[in-house]
């Protein structure tokens, strides 16, 4: 029986490689995948920690996240296209106007 | 589960996973992006999160991931040029990335199976994990942000037709 401490580990990695991801890449769809990434890993401890507690309630809140994170592609989606349409590039580095 | 199940099932994982941060086209990190969801949904199953698991295909691999593949369609990405980042910036990422996972797993996995609950010495009922189990824990415990999370999905679909519409005229 695998000790529960490896999966909340690959849970763990999955979410430092999502956050890597975000802060390496500049592509701001490959971005917004990492996030979804981190919202996976995140999903993964949820799942560990109802199955250790044998209480669905982790499970339930797994529902939540994911119903949130449908919301979040699609309004960073249409952010994304509405962005592209008028700067016609997805570089994050080069979407400055607002910096200091 | 056994280790040697669950050992190449996490590589994969991981290796999926860094193939989505590291490739030069979107459509290939998308790809990549599908291929972890499957094997998450698959280690859910063997976690006996049965209905997560099936959202998990038919939510976030079978929307989600569409909504991605199609906006990186729509707007016809080609592959990244290798941009003249900053190293330091790059490397100070990493290496703060690595530093966090590790100052996270370390007492991980020192702690040996400490964690509370019942744990996988009892294997699950037959009813965990199940659709009927956990609509019972959403509608009668869960029902207040369940009803949040409509008017949340409501103002989404608002939200992303305003956004992403093209102004007439």
């Amino acid at each position: 029986m695998v000790p529960a401490t490896y999966y909340i580990a690959l849970s763990v990695t999955l979410f430092s490689i999502g956050a890597i991801g975000f802060l390496i890449r500049r592509n701001l769809i490959v971005m917004f995948m990492s996030i979804e990434l981190m919202l996976n890993a995140a999903n993964l401890a949820f799942v560990v920690f109802a199955r250790q507690q044998l209480a669905v309630d982790g499970q339930v809140i797994v529902f939540f996240v994911m119903t949130v994170a449908a919301a979040e592609v699609a309004v960073g989606l249409a952010i994304i296209i509405a962005l592209f349409r008028h700067r016609q590039t997805l570089n994050a580095d080069e979407v400055r106007m607002l910096r200091w | 589960m056994t280790l040697l199940t669950f050992i190449p099932l996490a590589a994969l994982i991981v290796g999926f996973a860094l193939g989505v941060i590291l490739n030069r086209h979107p459509i290939r990190s998308a790809l990549c992006l599908a291929v972890t969801l499957f094997l998450l949904a698959v280690m859910f199953v063997f976690l006996d999160a049965h209905l997560v698991a099936a959202l998990q295909i038919i939510v976030y691999a079978g929307a989600i991931l569409v909504l991605f593949l199609f906006v990186i369609m729509l707007l016809n990405l080609e592959a990244d040029i290798p941009q003249k980042r900053r190293r330091s910036m790059s490397i100070a990422a990493v290496a703060g990335g690595v530093v966090f996972a590790g100052a996270v797993l370390r007492p991980i996995l020192w702690a040996g199976d400490t964690l509370p609950g019942p744990g996988w010495s009892e294997s699950a009922p037959a009813s965990f994990g199940t659709a009927e189990s956990i609509g019972a824990r959403l509608f009668t415990h869960f029902v207040l942000p369940f009803e949040v999370t409509s008017v949340l999905l409501l103002v989404a679909v608002l939200g992303a037709v305003v956004l992403a519409k093209k102004k007439l005229g």
